[in-house]
């Protein structure tokens, strides 16, 4: 069975996010006054092979652990859905 | 003989020729190893240079280690070969697993490139080994991701195993402890941000790059 993938990878608690600092201080120019705590992350989707959704789950755990987030910097979430009708 | 130092090449290095003209200055018989390269054996030491591996897609790094040499280049440092990471090579030897911890954004979210001050911390490194703790080097940085960081339980094991090599007179991006460069437990293996091979000549404006590299090399080291 195939399953998309989403992997959201985003830093750590405690590394530094200047580009997130960053756009957050424009905010008030924009008038989003009341926006906060703002922090920037990146999103991979992928497809995967896999004889069920844990074991799919499984796999794309994996790969954002050994490639798609520094667990010295960063820390991901991922999740799965079925692709069959 | 000369000692043969191989500087190794991705798609995308684009410092190789600076190192090796700043190898041969000090003695070194260097030469470029592509990245396809599996073997590495025929070498005394390696040099990662800086730029930007793969792209620096994904992370600055990131993709290199599955490059061919990164197989060599693990054995070759595994049984004591000296290696030498500078600036992307140092982002390379940590995503690699070959160093501890990683290298963030600089703090101010700029590109930095101009000179840096920099003391030796430790001279039980391959890179520092002629160097007494405490010399005070004028070097350059040129990087965006060059500021170290790691877990508190690393930085405690740094600095009890005195594996912080170098450290910013002053510093520039927010690294922790000031750290510009770090060895592993054995001291053959050395990443560091500032680049050596651009403190080489007179023309440049410094020429304290060419104690560390004479150190790797151990041309005319007791």
């Amino acid at each position: 069975m195939r399953f998309a993938a989403r992997v959201e990878v985003r830093l750590r608690p405690g590394i530094a996010d200047p580009e997130g600092a960053t756009i957050e201080r424009a905010l008030p120019a924009l008038g989003f006054e009341d926006v906060s705590a703002l922090a920037t992350g990146r999103v991979f989707r992928f497809e995967v092979e896999a004889a069920t959704e844990a074991r799919a789950r499984e796999r794309a755990e994996a790969l954002a652990g050994a490639l798609l987030a520094n667990p010295v910097l960063e820390e991901a979430s991922v999740s799965v859905c079925s692709l069959e009708a | 003989m000369a000692p043969r130092v191989g500087v190794v090449v991705f798609p995308g290095t684009n410092c190789e020729h600076d190192v090796v003209l700043a190898l041969e200055r000090v003695g070194a018989d260097a030469e470029l190893v592509w990245h396809a390269a599996t073997r590495l054996d025929h070498l005394d030491a390696v040099v990662v240079p800086g730029g930007f591996a793969h792209g620096d897609y994904l992370r600055p790094g990131a993709l290199a280690r599955f490059s061919p040499v990164m197989g060599a280049l693990s054995r070759f440092a595994a049984v004591g070969g000296p290696v030498v990471g500078i600036c992307n090579g140092f982002q390379v030897l940590t995503e690699a697993g070959l160093l501890p911890g990683a290298l963030q954004k600089n703090r101010d979210l700029r590109f930095m490139c101009g000179p840096v001050s920099v003391t030796v911390a430790s001279s039980r490194s391959v890179l520092t080994r002629a160097v007494p703790a405490g010399t005070e080097l004028l070097l350059a940085i040129n990087n965006f991701d060059g500021s170290y960081v790691c877990t508190p339980e690393t930085l405690a094991q740094l600095r009890d195993e005195d594996r912080v090599v170098l450290r910013y007179c002053q510093n520039p991006n927010g690294s922790l402890d000031d750290i510009a460069g770090i060895c592993n437990r054995a001291g053959n293996v050395v990443g560091l941000m500032p680049h050596p091979e651009r403190a080489s000549s007179e023309l440049l404006g410094s020429t304290d790059g060419l104690v560390l590299l004479r150190s790797l090399v151990g041309v005319g080291v007791p």
